[in-house]
């Protein structure tokens, strides 16, 4: 933590309109400044700088696939080494890009902001589990440098238990490590939610992405502790051959993937829950309309989160799992969609007669809701048994599940960095390269999978370096999408960094936005956040009233 | 804002609504431990349906005296923590780190019989992996059992050598005169915690001692 007081007292009363003199960023320079501060909103920023670190390895890994993958034949790489092409890709985007991104970056910085309070709960823990995601981080790097792991991002059994010869262990306990990270972000959450509120905020009037953090948080808690001891019962297979997942000597290793998607399905909704908390706070600031069913977004984020752990089965249908548990994991899947539309209906509702402004953080937004919904059906079909069968292992799942994660979790991600950007470091981006950039992500990202729609349709099997032919132009299509979606990644980081030095200073709230981080603190905050603790009179999205009054 | 009580944070307003974020926070840890543990369980739970001959056979070659001994002994420390978070209410210094130490004592007791079991079945060539030598009926089967037994036993001896670190943490910031009347928290989490370990076990020794033993 930094060494300078804060003492309300002494200070100026600086213009609300240009934020604090004195901020969080400011508070200290020192490298022990921010390798060891407590305060939420530096282990925010030091979340963004690794995870960006994370992001850009995993992007590096999809370029070589995508590279392969433009002629049939395997000229590029040999099938081995392209297996640990994908399996590093899935792993780091996944366990170091994905299930941390919007709630280690965005929840953290913004949550304690959006209820009034100080700082989370457990600040301590909080900094823990920024090392705990850096010591997993490092060991999957460690397990890239050591030749990589070729199982998968699923690590499935029996192969990564007892007959790969990558660096299973070092990959898996990485994924062990930042498991942990996870679960202690989760908990901190949780407490802070439940009591960290300042008066006046009701659970009715918190921001709706605090309770998409909350769903989320449920999960991580949840969910996080199964897949970690089957991670340690893969390594203990690997290490003394315990058998548990071992058929030879009676193991079963369908029970691996039965532990390991009761914490991986909902694991897509970890990635996906925040991001929709992220829509909420966008569409209602830049429609300048109050949500339409906030309660309805509310729980559905809830419903989201307890649907998710019942239906892990959908991902087994052709694992050998008896046909009547298959039927009933595909009418639970299907269940998932009620409370996913209900969001996207009520967000769609919002919209009808706003006054819409199509600003960076609206456009991904937008964004998000097309791509979601395209995500969010096809998912419905894949829930389908038969046509399960006839699709699975194809690129129609890989299209799909990248819809979501990209088009629907990294959308929402690009929203919340866009539109809090002014907030967490107190300067404006350029507004035109962001439309700009946000454009070039769409038709990017739908040049890279809408194709693999149709390919994986036509048959196409994923985690194959070779091809036939017929399926050749479908592949340069996704693969030359890749490139501009590349690009569109590419251009954000350039103009983010460059405003940090040239951009020009926010004011507190730029957007004139609701919400308590926006009307109540500084851009950037202090370091406590607030001169006075809040009071809070009335919900989270009170647009309307004032656009009458104006 | 009138309490300033030296082990307030700065970002709580006041001790109570410290104590009750530590106390859900707790909670919620534990409840992650129930679902950690959990996985080993619903594995034992299907492959004790699966071989259920093989699981007795296994069974039958553990120490049940031993067992039973360390059962007695876990719930002992129990008692002995309930009496530390109990006199931590209190604010008594010196009565907070007997109880402590006796905790410490008899956890460090039953590692220590812990250790005599797996020192036995080590021997007997049961333990997993290349030294497993059984030869008797259901061979690889009763080696699944044995990978449940250590993995869970093991699991919670980990757990239980965690605590005894947490243990000896209170008792040196007991002896520093940490925990008043007023604010006691820690040892009243760690409580949890030690009990929530010794639970675990209460449900361990039936599943992996008692099964076909009438």
């Amino acid at each position: 933590m930094s060494t300078s007081v804060f003492k309300p007292g002494e200070r100026q009363l600086s213009d609300p309109g240009s934020g604090p003199t004195e901020n969080y960023l400011n508070a200290g320079f020192s490298a022990k400044s921010w390798l060891l501060t407590v305060d939420h909103k530096r282990i925010a920023i030091l979340y963004l700088i690794s995870l960006t670190f994370f992001f850009l390895i995993g992007g590096l890994f999809a370029l070589l696939i995508r590279l392969e993958l433009l002629t049939p034949a395997g000229d590029l790489m040999q099938s081995e080494t392209y297996n640990k092409m994908f399996t590093m890709h899935g792993i780091i985007m996944v366990f170091f890009f994905l299930i941390p991104a919007v709630p280690a970056v965005f929840g953290n910085f913004l949550i304690p902001l959006m209820i009034g309070a100080k700082d989370l709960a457990f600040p301590r823990l909080n900094l823990l589990s920024w090392y705990l995601y850096i010591g997993g981080g490092l060991l999957a790097i460690l397990a890239i440098a050591f030749g990589g792991v070729d199982t998968g991002w699923t690590f499935y059994t029996p192969y990564s238990s007892t007959y790969s010869n990558s660096n299973v262990i070092l990959a898996a306990l990485g994924a062990f490590i930042a498991g942990f990270s996870s679960i202690l972000t989760g908990l901190n959450f949780i407490v802070t939610i439940h009591k960290m509120r300042a008066p006046g905020m009701t659970w009715f009037r918190l921001p709706l992405m605090v309770w998409g953090h909350y769903a989320t948080s449920i999960i991580q808690i949840l969910g996080t502790p199964v897949v970690a001891i089957t991670i340690v019962l893969v390594a203990l297979e690997r290490l003394f051959s315990i058998g548990i997942f071992n058929p030879k000597l009676g193991g079963d290793p369908i029970l691996f993937q039965h532990l390991f998607w009761f914490y991986s399905h909902p694991a897509v909704y970890i990635m996906i829950l925040p991001s929709m908390g992220v829509m909420s706070e966008v569409i209602t600031c830049f429609s300048r309309k109050k949500i339409f069913g906030y309660d309805f977004i509310a729980f559905s984020s809830l419903a989201i989160a307890v649907l998710g752990f019942l239906v892990w089965g959908h991902h087994m249908y052709t694992s050998g799992q008896s046909i009547y548990t298959s039927m009933v994991f595909s009418i639970l899947t299907f269940l998932v969609a009620i409370p996913s539309a209900i969001k996207v209906f009520n967000w769609t509702a919002t919209l009808y007669k706003g006054s819409v402004s199509y600003s960076a953080p609206m456009l991904y937004a937008i964004g998000f809701l097309g791509l979601f919904t395209i995500g969010g059906l096809t998912g419905v079909f894949l829930a389908t048994l038969a046509v399960d069968v006839h699709v699975h292992d194809t690129y129609f799942v890989v299209a799909h599940f990248h819809y979501i994660m990209v088009g629907g979790a990294i959308m929402g991600y690009m929203a919340a960095l866009h539109f809090w950007w002014p907030k967490m470091t107190g300067r404006l981006y350029p507004e035109g390269w962001a439309r700009f950039s946000a454009l070039v992500i769409f038709v990017g990202f739908h040049l890279t999978f809408f194709p693999q729609f149709i390919v994986g349709y036509m048959g196409m099997p994923r985690r194959y370096h070779v091809y036939p032919e017929e399926f050749q132009i479908l592949n340069v299509f996704s693969t030359a999408g890749a490139t501009i979606l590349g690009i569109g990644y590419l251009i954000p980081l350039v103009y983010f960094l460059w405003s940090l030095k040239y951009g020009p200073r926010s004011s507190a709230n730029p957007w004139n936005a609701k919400g308590l981080e926006w009307e109540q603190a500084g851009s950037p905050p202090e370091t406590f956040n607030f001169r006075d603790t809040p009071v809070v009179m009335e919900g989270a999205y009170e647009y309307e009233p004032k656009i009458w009054l104006k | 804002m009138a309490n300033h009580h030296h082990a307030l944070q700065h970002h709580f307003e006041d001790l109570e609504q410290q104590f009750e974020s530590a106390s859900l926070g707790m909670w919620a840890f534990l409840i992650t431990e129930i679902l950690f543990f959990g996985g080993l369980f619903a594995g034992y739970l299907v492959y004790r349906s699966l071989y259920p001959e093989a699981f007795a056979v296994g069974s039958y070659k553990l120490d049940v005296l031993l067992g039973g001994v360390n059962t007695v002994v876990l719930i002992c420390s129990s008692l002995t923590m309930a009496l530390a978070v109990y006199w931590a209410h209190k604010g008594e210094r010196t009565k907070i780190v007997v109880f402590l130490f006796l905790t410490i004592v008899l956890g460090a007791a039953f590692l220590g019989i812990k250790a005599v079991e797996y020192t036995h079945k080590f021997h007997a060539g049961l333990a997993p992996g290349n030294a497993f030598s059984y030869d008797g009926p259901f061979a690889d089967q009763v080696r699944i059992f044995y990978s449940f037994y250590f993995s869970m036993t093991g699991m919670h001896a980990l757990h239980m050598v965690i605590g005894i670190g947490l243990l000896t943490y209170l008792i040196i910031r007991a002896r520093q005169g940490a925990y008043t009347a007023e604010y006691s928290t820690p040892v009243e989490m760690i409580g949890l915690y030690w009990h929530f370990v010794d639970i675990v076990w209460i449900y361990l020794f039936p599943l992996l001692y008692l099964i076909g033993r009438s």
